[in-house]
């Protein structure tokens, strides 16, 4: 995650094979899951694709927010609002992240076997 | 930090995360192996966060942190108090969250980098990335604000919304291309994102509640598909594998949905089912209503019974209820089984995890393939709060709108007992043969109560 500049098509060449793979390797990975776990799916590759975060918190990091910058508006005041819209987008994928894993864990936890439900919970 | 200016250590986490996602998912393919699959998968993502604090363009942490506690607290919330039965909005709000921080990375990415410097792919995948991201964040707003019922679940629709809807969409792309040929103008990225966001709104409003399952499904392969797109602005291959992972489960869900339901995907955006049906009122003979006791009766001295819920099984809460009843048939010795349609509820898989939550053993759940052919042989089928998905003009009345919808095919058991809150039709507003059949039986008022009141009923007899 360098500066956009320094990305060159080697990279970008790599990355579209990257792509590629994933979403064959996605295919298998998925169809395998049962519809039962359809929901619990759902959420687990929703609280994955948090993983947005990482590029959130780059931009929440790269610059100070200089208020008197932002007041007076113009191009001094763009790193400032990069970094609060890079803040509310670390909010919102932290969010993602803690609440997707959280919830889908919660409901695996209640998927179980005939014996072990028969025994009251656990 | 080498002096090639790759950091080593952070491209290290990212490679672990995205191995320990891959492995993560492959856990899902079974109840047993799935909550050790998504430990792994949440080591991975904490070992990226981690690798990324030591990003050498980081100077300052104070929003870093901020966001990061503000975000623990909220997602905290969230996974220990939401209910089961809203698990469909949770998951449309949480599509609109991730859509949005992509969105935003995009604007801010403008911001600092946009314009001629900016490689021409890299100004397409950001295009992509905002544009996908502002859609899907209103749309999954819209989505969920229609699940929890604070606008209401039928479709909205207007004269001439299909050509609006067509100007809204092509003023969106048009933005999106010119600002990848002339990035200098800022102005229209920015016109774009607002196009963007209110596309997101006016795709949504005219579908309706009951087909949420495709919409869900599509919106979540949206918010996969910016997060990837993000990956490429920022040349970083975790989000890539991240996104698409996300995208495909999305777009193969969005698939297996529509086939539940016979429909194309875009039937479903812009067919608006359930709107207005000019249903021809045909009496088809008499329902016959059968008393609690009789009922109960019934299903003490059956052999086997079949559960069919729908999605009035979760408006009504009544899952701890049918479970209680199926405990009291169990213990007489009746098999009890669940066929579950896979458009059951309002997200994909979402009346299994409402079983489960009542303590159903999972290995009682059983999908539509795998339930019809024991129809044949069950005494009593039960169908809760469930109704197209039983309805039998799918199956034999080719002008029937819904035709040609896979159904659990009910009227085949010996006898059918139905719950049903009063005498009114389904929601797609059809009529539904199943419940003039003579081995039908109706049983009305409140799903819950009545549940219980059979269970109490069938312990007595």
């Amino acid at each position: 995650m360098q500066a956009i500049q320094s990305i060159n098509p080697a990279v970008l060449i790599a990355s579209m094979y990257v792509f590629m793979l994933a979403a064959f390797l996605g295919y298998q990975l998925i169809s395998r899951v049962p519809p039962l776990l359809h929901t619990p799916l759902m959420s687990a590759t929703n609280a994955i694709s948090g993983i947005s975060l990482i590029g959130s918190l780059v931009i929440a990091g790269m610059n100070k927010v200089d208020f008197h910058a932002l007041a007076a508006g113009g191009a001094a005041a763009k790193p400032s609002i990069a970094t609060l819209l890079g803040f509310i987008a670390v909010v919102t994928a932290t969010t993602n992240v803690v609440g997707g894993f959280g919830i889908t864990d919660r409901m695996l936890k209640m998927f179980q076997q005939r014996k072990a439900a028969k025994g009251g919970k656990k | 930090m080498e002096p090639s200016g790759v950091n080593y250590f952070l491209e290290f986490t990212y490679l672990i995360a995205s191995i320990l996602f891959i492995l993560g998912l492959k856990g899902l393919s079974h109840p047993e192996t799935a909550r050790r699959g998504m430990f792994m998968a949440e080591a991975g993502m904490l070992a990226a966060i981690i690798g990324t604090l030591f990003h050498h363009g980081i100077i300052t942490y104070e929003w870093i942190a901020a966001g990061l506690i503000i975000g623990t607290i909220i997602g905290g919330l969230m996974a220990i108090w939401v209910p089961m039965t809203a698990m469909p909005q949770r998951t449309a709000l949480s599509h609109a969250f991730g859509a949005f921080a992509a969105a935003l990375v995009g604007i801010a990415e403008f911001m600092l980098h946009g314009g001629l410097a900016m490689p021409v792919f890299t100004r397409s995948a950001l295009g992509f990335e905002v544009m996908l991201g502002s859609l899907t964040t209103t749309g999954s707003l819209i989505a969920a604000s229609k699940l929890q019922g604070l606008i209401r679940g039928t479709p909205i629709q207007f004269r001439g919304q299909q050509y609006v809807n067509a100007l809204l969409f092509s003023s969106t792309v048009g933005c999106l291309l010119y600002s990848v040929v002339n990035p200098a103008s800022a102005g229209v990225f920015y016109a774009m994102t607002g196009f963007g966001f209110l596309s997101g709104v006016m795709i949504v409003i005219p579908i309706g509640s009951a087909d949420m399952p495709v919409v869900m499904s599509l919106l979540n392969s949206y918010a996969g598909l910016a997060a990837a797109a993000t990956g490429f602005v920022l040349g970083n291959n975790v989000l890539v594998i991240a996104g698409t992972l996300d995208g495909f489960s999305g777009f193969i869900l969005s698939i297996l949905m529509c086939k539940a339901m016979n429909r194309s995907i875009t039937n479903v955006l812009f067919g608006s089912f359930g709107a207005v049906h000019d249903v021809a009122g045909a009496v088809m003979g008499e329902m016959r209503e059968i008393s609690l006791e009789d009922a109960a009766v019934r299903l003490a001295y059956a052999n086997k019974v079949v559960v069919v819920p729908g999605y009035g099984l979760a408006t009504a809460q009544a899952q701890h209820a049918v479970r209680d009843l199926a405990n009291a048939l169990e213990e007489r010795g009746v098999t009890v089984k669940y066929g579950i349609h896979p458009v059951a509820g309002r997200m994909p898989g979402h009346m299994n995890v409402l079983l489960a939550e009542a303590n159903v053993p999972y290995g009682d759940l059983y999908e539509m393939e795998r339930i019809n052919p024991e129809f044949p042989t069950t005494d009593v089928a039960v169908v809760v709060g469930a109704n197209d998905v039983v309805n039998p003009d799918a199956r034999d009345n080719a002008n029937s709108p819904i035709a040609g919808m896979p159904i659990l095919e009910v009227d085949k058991a010996k006898s059918v007992i139905v719950l049903k809150r009063g005498q009114g039709r389904g929601f797609s507003g059809l009529e539904n043969p199943l419940f003039f059949k003579p081995g039908t039986s109706m049983l009305y008022g409140d799903a819950k109560a009545s549940l219980s009141q059979l269970a109490q009923e069938v312990k007595n007899v």
